[in-house]
């Protein structure tokens, strides 16, 4: 596949020239694709499990003053207890102001108006996954047992969100697809134009009683190199791109949305890529050749 | 005809061959002739006659556009395209404008039809330096076609023919470019080869070359081709 003698003189063509670099820019641009294709399964996956396995209780603040901070203190726990008898709950637990502020500081910061603000006490509520939770019969005894409690199940707003995660991922998908499809045009016109510039020579080995198989190798293993090495370049050209993404994506800790990164299978992917496109280049050369070639003598 | 095994399947037989190139008028009109095992044959007729047009289909770089071609007991009309380079392997050509290689070294083109038909590399560096020094090029096993002189190109290609130990060697005038001493050496490597087994067709201009050796031609005229013994 890599044999380095050649009789056809490849190396001067001009596909050899412009080959590699644009490998290398669909390369670059499969391993952005790639690599947001694997931030947003990452995203989808952690809403996937917080749909799934959490849900929050908020209890309401009512009145002020001591009694009633005691009473509200009162309220909550009363409402942890009820949940952490429920079947299906495996804990929960309420949320300490501190963090609740925490939450709130992207939009109010962190002076003493957060501190000043009656905020309502919020449980996180964590559920058993081996088990499916009633989610509206607990609602009503929560509210039967403290009635300025309420139940936010995030479900239903988080299933907008995977669909648009999954709708994106797709569309990375698609890109990928597109790149790929343009690669193997681009190596079937170039491959085209080599066996027009060198049908002497292709000539002259058949009639020494070279195979089409023969021909169509060291076409083949031709582009091979220039994908890897076209493949290769890409992806050290997309490695800061993909810095600036991973750090932005690590960077959302904190935030509304969860830390995010591709994971092994993503890096591995990413790896790969420079391999994919020398293999669809060393496919698409030597299908064409075989395929022109069948049509002479 | 100086043929040998008379009794075997004739190396060529041409029967009713008729070639025109695409819609123009027939170069070779009802040709016939055979060429057996061993056979040595000149072909002779003036510029233009089809002589490197019967040497066309002859090396399987055309199909005939009537009548019957058999090369080696195979008729050309059943042959598929995956049949071809078995039987091309047994065809040795030298062809008029040489077609060496100008990016590979002499010995490289020569050795082009072993390594094509997968001969071990460790035979191929054995015989393609030996036969380069044989025909004269001991000085340019390394030198690549364009700084070779008309003759030294020629010898190349003729090398090249010859490597493979062909059943069938067709030359295309072999001997126009080298001077009378190295053309007479050429022509006993060709006699050697026939010797060995493999049928020779040599195209020539070269009427005393014709003279001295006594083998029949194959003689084209308007067409036709006549048997001369």
């Amino acid at each position: 596949m890599l044999r380095r003698r050649s009789d056809l003189p490849l190396g001067h063509d001009p596909a050899s020239r412009f080959l590699p670099w644009l490998v290398a820019v669909m390369v670059l641009l499969a391993a952005l694709a790639t690599a947001t294709v694997f931030l947003l399964r990452d995203l989808e996956r952690q809403w996937r499990q917080d749909a799934a396995g959490t849900l929050t209780v908020q209890v309401l603040p009512a009145g002020s003053g001591s009694d009633a901070e005691a009473d509200f203190a009162a309220r909550v726990a009363a409402a942890v207890a009820l949940l952490e008898s429920t079947p299906g709950v495996a804990a929960a637990r309420p949320l300490p102001r501190a963090e609740a502020a925490a939450l709130l500081e992207p939009w109010l910061g962190d002076g003493a108006l957060v501190e000043q603000l009656p905020l309502p006490a919020l449980i996180d509520v964590r559920l058993d996954a081996e088990l499916r939770m009633d989610l509206e019969a607990l609602a009503a005894r929560l509210r039967a047992a403290v009635p300025e409690a309420t139940v936010d199940d995030h479900r239903t707003w988080m299933q907008g969100l995977i669909a648009l995660g999954g709708t994106l991922e797709t569309l990375g998908l698609a890109a990928l697809a597109l790149m790929g499809g343009a690669l193997t045009l681009t190596v079937v016109y170039a491959t085209r134009t080599g066996l027009a510039i060198h049908r002497d020579i292709i000539d002259l080995l058949h009639l020494v009683g070279a195979r089409d198989a023969y021909i169509a190798a060291q076409f083949a293993g031709h582009s091979l190199r220039l994908g890897l090495a076209g493949g290769a370049l890409g992806l050290v050209l997309a490695a800061p791109a993909l810095g600036v993404l991973l750090m932005k994506a690590r960077a959302l800790e904190g935030g509304l949305l969860p830390p995010l990164a591709v994971g092994a299978a993503g890096w591995t992917t990413l790896a790969l890529l420079p391999l994919a496109a020398a293999l669809i280049a060393w496919a698409t050369a030597r299908l064409t050749v075989r395929h022109v070639l069948a049509r002479m003598f | 005809m100086a043929e040998r095994g008379d009794e075997r399947e004739p190396v060529v037989v041409v029967d009713g061959v008729s070639l025109r190139y695409g819609s123009g008028p027939e170069v070779l009109s009802d040709v016939g002739f055979r060429l057996a095992r061993g056979a040595f044959a000149f072909l002779t007729g003036p510029s233009g006659a089809g002589k490197s047009s019967l040497l066309r289909l002859l090396y399987l770089a055309q199909r005939p556009s009537r009548g019957r071609l058999r090369l080696f007991g195979r008729d050309m009309a059943a042959l598929s395209r995956r049949d071809l380079p078995r039987l091309r392997r047994r065809i040795g050509v030298v062809f008029q404008d040489f077609r060496l290689l100008d990016h590979l070294t002499a010995t490289e083109n020569v050795a082009l039809p072993l390594r094509i038909a997968g001969v071990p590399e460790a035979e191929v560096r054995r015989h393609v330096p030996e036969l380069l020094r044989w025909v004269g090029l001991a000085e340019h096993l390394e030198t690549r076609p364009p700084l070779l002189s008309g003759g030294q190109k020629q010898r190349v290609a003729i090398a090249r023919a010859v490597i493979g130990r062909p059943d069938l060697l067709l030359a295309d005038e072999p001997t126009g470019n080298v001077d009378d001493a190295i053309a007479l050496r050429l022509m006993y490597l060709f006699e050697e080869l026939n010797k060995l087994g493999t049928t020779v067709v040599i195209a020539t201009h070269n009427q005393s070359l014709v003279e001295r050796f006594p083998h029949p031609r194959l003689h084209i005229g308007g067409g036709q081709v006549q048997v001369v013994a």
